[in-house]
């Protein structure tokens, strides 16, 4: 249970949430036209007959829509109806060409399910999925353009979406945050939807309800197209507050459709539900009943790439990666590929098992790859150092042949130059020196040079030992190997 | 020697094979004709040129001997067909001067098997009415007159593809039936037409009525013309996801005339109340010849009948209520900006100045049928009446292969006589709209005249995909009516 609690002159106020994110499919493809859906296009150049809702045009229907709807409901191991339905929702706007937009309203292809989040200290929670149904985006009203006329751009006119309902399961802003990651991350798992919010790719529906602990749901109102997990968060923070504050106040929640304003981080009200549009719903004449059979599904579900649940139980298992390693390695698909290309890799070069290698792996990632992104401001995808590259250093540090130090320094310029890290020793000469002979040769010298020192240490000064093995790094440029420097300068200063 | 335009079909086929005339000839011929028959205002739009190309294009194939089924066939196309590059406005203000940049599915098989356009047909607007009255670009005139010489309606909605055949303007036309649309024009201008099994013609590109009961069909002087016309229009369309994906039948291959083997059902509740004497005979009449062709005539019962007409007037107009919100001023036809005025403005300004007044009562019909609160009672219970209805049919095709019954409750009535009662009008449906309901094919032919010496029409349903029985039934009561009457040209 999450204590997350508003705190109002009356007491302390529960919040619940529910989700409806609208998740573009990918897809090349429109729902029912062959349009293409290329993002930032010229406006009205990814419009087909069908889109454009021209006299006589029918729908009919993708069916990568269809198999990517399906495959997300097995990642999110829902129900999968293999008979569901189109209906039409009627309501006019400019926008909207055929004067009504093509969903799923009573019968969705995809039903109940389950999402696993974890949020802080090592807390999880299921939250439960209503339903996903597909449906046709609209297309976008520009009233900037001219002070005369809007305008209308139809390039995303019958885009597949998918909207998928949570169960109002959330109780913080929180858990709506974590609830969002988790979707996007198994969607872009599945790769049924880029998750890209800021081109809209993503974008939620917040239903926000107050309650004292205990009591029955409260009134919601709903939050529409939030495009941001933090905007999500800060919406809810902000109707929650509002809600208390009316209850409070003597008011009763008007039911209501309100806009999020990310400039003033504040809610208002659209349209409340006096003035809601009767969409008169009724299914699709143009659409049969969309029909598949079990194998369909079963031939998608052995399909299904290892989802992040999955992964993260098996990095912890198999591989011996901490639980917050693998949390944060399996986030992101891309993130979990690049590491497990990186770690079989890096076994190989090593000659050693994965579980021998994967923990040191894992922390490097982690700790020296990502803080290092981080600080450059890119993402994994466009890391200048590869998988193979990342290998090929670590197996140069494990095998002695860089310092921990040289390692860093070789990290350094690899980030710089995306370059082999094998070459950057080559050419700049960063081999670690373990040559016993050569190294013989400078601890002599530094001794020659220090005779004063060697007597003081001899008389029982043993802690200028470390300043024996400053002075011999440093004459080496710090390709000597510390370990064997030890050995040899004990020997030496025993003799 | 006979006028061109007098040969049926089937015969401007054989003699352009024969070489008795050219295309160019027989185009020629019927560009002449509809030039001479404005007066009966069956055209929405006169295209010669597409005709006269075509001609051309035909006879290069025929001196090839590379003839296409329909090489050199003039046709007119009723105005729900999207045709490219020519006005396709389904008879509404609200798409006038709409010309598609493509080309209906159905319209365009036709022309690719050789068929040339002399021009768009007149209809009711939307395809909504039965008299052809509707339309926005005026009423057209039944080539046939009243006793007393009075000017008759042509049937609807394809009342200029009726009156364009009847009056031997174009070989043949297309129609489309969603309620009655081919059937009771055929028969109000003793002409026939056949609206086939739902699915079998691609609706892509024909600006929708009511999806679920729209389909596009033959209408033609006789019974082998439709069989012929109707392999062209038929066909797997991916475009259309209701579209059938059979094999097409040689129709014209099923006209024997032979109804041995084969039971005829008499519906016995299509024998509604006011019902005229004449049809009944004529109905009876109908019976007798397909008995003396080899058929078993039973009595069948489709207990539900009474409850088709409201059924359709409540599902066609909630679809159309729907179909028809597309035309909203914003993206082409007529679009009315009232000064200073707000999205909703422009949509009411348009909306009323460009659907008609029946248009207008449909999507009101529509809309209210469709509401909240309203949905149940009349939506929902209309969509189960229909699946009653469909399981009557299914019930009484375990007796019998095709039921005959009259195909409109009178003749051609008089311009003006029905346009105050949208009710009466609307029954000039009732014996044609259960097909409808159901899907199932349908078609009208003359069996004979009035008392006033009018076409009157008998109707031939068949089961599911049979096209061909019905159109031999059709054939068998064309062969024994022998109807030869024609309107005089008094145009």
């Amino acid at each position: 249970m999450s204590d997350y609690r508003i705190k109002g002159e009356t007491g302390e106020w529960e919040v619940v949430i529910g989700l409806e994110v609208h998740a573009q499919v990918t897809s090349n493809a429109k729902l029912f036209s062959g349009a293409a859906t290329a993002f930032g296009a010229e406006p009205n150049t990814q419009v087909s007959l069908v889109d454009a809702a021209m006299p006589g045009m029918l729908p009919v229907i993708n069916g990568e829509c269809v198999r990517q709807a399906v495959r997300t409901g097995l990642a999110l191991d829902a129900q999968i109806n293999t008979w569901s339905r189109f209906d039409r929702k009627n309501y006019f706007y400019a926008d909207l060409p055929q004067g009504y937009q093509i969903s799923q309203f009573q019968h969705p292809i995809v039903g109940e399910g389950e999402i696993h989040i974890t949020l802080g200290e090592g807390r999880t929670k299921t939250v439960g999925l209503e339903r996903i149904h597909l449906e046709q985006d609209a297309g976008k009203s520009m009233h900037d353009q001219s002070p005369r006329y809007s305008y209308v751009d139809l390039n995303r006119s019958g885009v597949a979406l998918m909207e998928i309902v949570s169960r109002p399961d959330m109780r913080s802003p929180e858990e709506a945050g974590a609830y969002v990651k988790k979707l996007r991350s198994i969607l872009r798992y599945v790769g049924s939807c880029d998750g890209n919010m800021e081109e809209g790719s993503m974008r939620a529906d917040v239903n926000v309800s107050v309650r004292k602990p205990g009591d029955p749901l409260g009134t919601r109102c709903e939050v529409k197209n939030v495009n941001s997990v933090r905007f999500v968060q800060a919406a809810i923070e902000y109707e929650a507050q509002r809600q208390v504050e009316i209850i409070e106040g003597g008011g009763t929640i008007v039911q209501e459709t309100r806009l999020f304003d990310p400039g003033r981080m504040e809610t208002r009200a659209l349209r409340s539900k006096e003035d809601a549009h009767d969409y008169r719903y009724f299914p699709d004449p143009d659409l049969p009943p969309l029909v598949f059979d079990d194998a369909f599904v079963e031939a998608l579900r052995a399909e299904l790439p290892e989802l992040p649940d999955a992964k993260h139980a098996r990095y912890v298992r198999d591989l011996g990666i901490s639980d917050y390693n693998a949390s944060v390695l399996t986030a992101e698909k891309e993130a979990a590929d690049w590491f497990e290309r990186m770690l079989t890799l890096s076994a190989q070069k090593q000659g050693k098992p994965l579980t021998e290698v994967a923990r040191a792996a894992s922390n490097w990632v982690i700790s020296d790859l990502f803080g290092a992104l981080n600080a450059l401001g890119k993402d994994i995808v466009d890391s200048p150092i590869s998988p193979e590259h990342a290998a090929t250093l670590l197996a140069l540090i494990g095998d002695g042949t860089l310092s921990g130090r040289l390692g860093k320094d070789v990290f350094q310029i690899m980030l710089e130059t995306g370059d082999d890290p094998e070459k950057i020793v080559e050419e700049r000469g960063l081999k670690q020196v373990s040559d016993t002979g050569a190294l013989d040769t400078a601890i002599a010298e530094v001794l020659a040079k220090n005779a004063d020192k060697v007597a003081q240490y001899k008389a029982g000064k043993e802690a200028l030992f470390g300043f024996f093995v400053g002075q011999t790094m440093k004459a080496t440029g710090g390709k000597a190997n510390p370990q064997v420097v030890n050995e040899l300068l004990k020997a030496a200063l025993a003799g | 020697m006979t006028a061109l335009t007098d040969l049926t079909l089937a015969a401007m086929r054989d003699g352009l094979r024969k070489k008795d005339f050219s295309a160019k000839e027989l185009a020629e011929a019927h560009v002449k004709a509809v030039e001479a028959a404005r007066v009966l205002n069956a055209f929405t739009v006169e295209t010669p040129e597409l005709a006269l190309k075509a001609a051309e294009a035909a006879d290069a194939a025929l001196a090839k001997g590379e003839a296409k089924p329909l090489s050199g066939i003039p046709l007119g196309i009723k105005d729900l067909f999207a045709t490219e590059g020519v006005q396709s406005a389904a008879a509404s203000n609200i798409l006038k001067g709409f010309k598609p940049p493509y080309e209906s599915t159905v319209s365009g098989k036709l022309f690719a098997d050789g068929a040339g356009m002399l021009g768009k047909l007149n209809m009711d607007e939307f395809a909504m009415g039965s008299s052809n009255e509707t339309s926005a670009f005026g009423t057209v005139i039944n080539p046939w007159r009243g006793k007393g010489n009075e000017s008759l309606v042509p049937g609807g909605s394809s009342g200029g593809s009726s009156a364009a055949v009847a009056a031997r303007l174009v070989a043949g036309a297309t129609g489309t039936d969603t309620g009655g649309s081919i059937r009771q024009p055929a028969a109000f201008t003793g002409i026939s037409g056949i609206k086939p099994t739902y699915g079998r013609c691609s609706r892509w590109g024909i600006v929708a009525f009511a999806s679920s009961l729209d389909q596009a069909g033959p209408m033609a002087r006789d019974v082998r013309d439709c069989a012929i016309l109707l392999k062209s229009m038929c066909g797997f369309d991916p475009k259309d996801s209701t579209s059938l994906d059979l094999p097409v039948p040689d129709f014209e291959a099923a006209l024997t005339g032979d109804m041995k083997g084969k039971r005829v059902g008499i519906p016995k509740e299509y024998t509604v109340d006011g019902i005229p004497a004449e049809i009944e005979a004529l109905w009876k009449k109908g019976a007798d010849m397909l008995r003396d062709a080899g058929a078993e005539i039973v009595d069948i019962s489709l207990p539900h009948t009474k409850y088709a007409l409201p059924t359709y007037y409540i599902i066609a107009p909630a679809e159309a209520s729907s179909n028809l919100a597309r035309y909203d001023g914003v993206r082409y036809g007529l679009r009315e900006t009232p000064e200073g005025g707000s999205l909703i403005d422009m949509y009411e300004a348009t909306r009323s100045a460009g659907f008609g007044a029946e248009v207008q009562r449909r999507i009101l019909i529509g809309t209210y049928v469709l509401s909240a609160g309203y949905y149940d009672a009349y939506y929902l219970k209309a969509q189960k009446v229909r699946a009653l209805i469909q399981r009557d049919f299914m019930q009484a095709f375990e007796r019998c292969d095709v039921i005959l019954a009259p195909t409109a409750p009178s003749a051609a009535f008089g311009i003006g006589a029905n346009v105050d009662d949208p009710i009466a009008m609307y029954l000039n449906d009732v014996f044609c709209v259960p097909a409808s309901l159901a899907g199932l094919p349908a078609m009208s032919v003359p069996g004979g005249l009035s008392n006033d010496g009018l076409p009157l029409g008998l109707q031939i349903i068949g089961k599911p995909l049979d096209e061909e029985g019905v159109l031999n039934a059709g054939y068998a009561i064309e062969q024994a009516a022998g109807f030869s009457a024609r309107p005089e040209a008094w145009w």
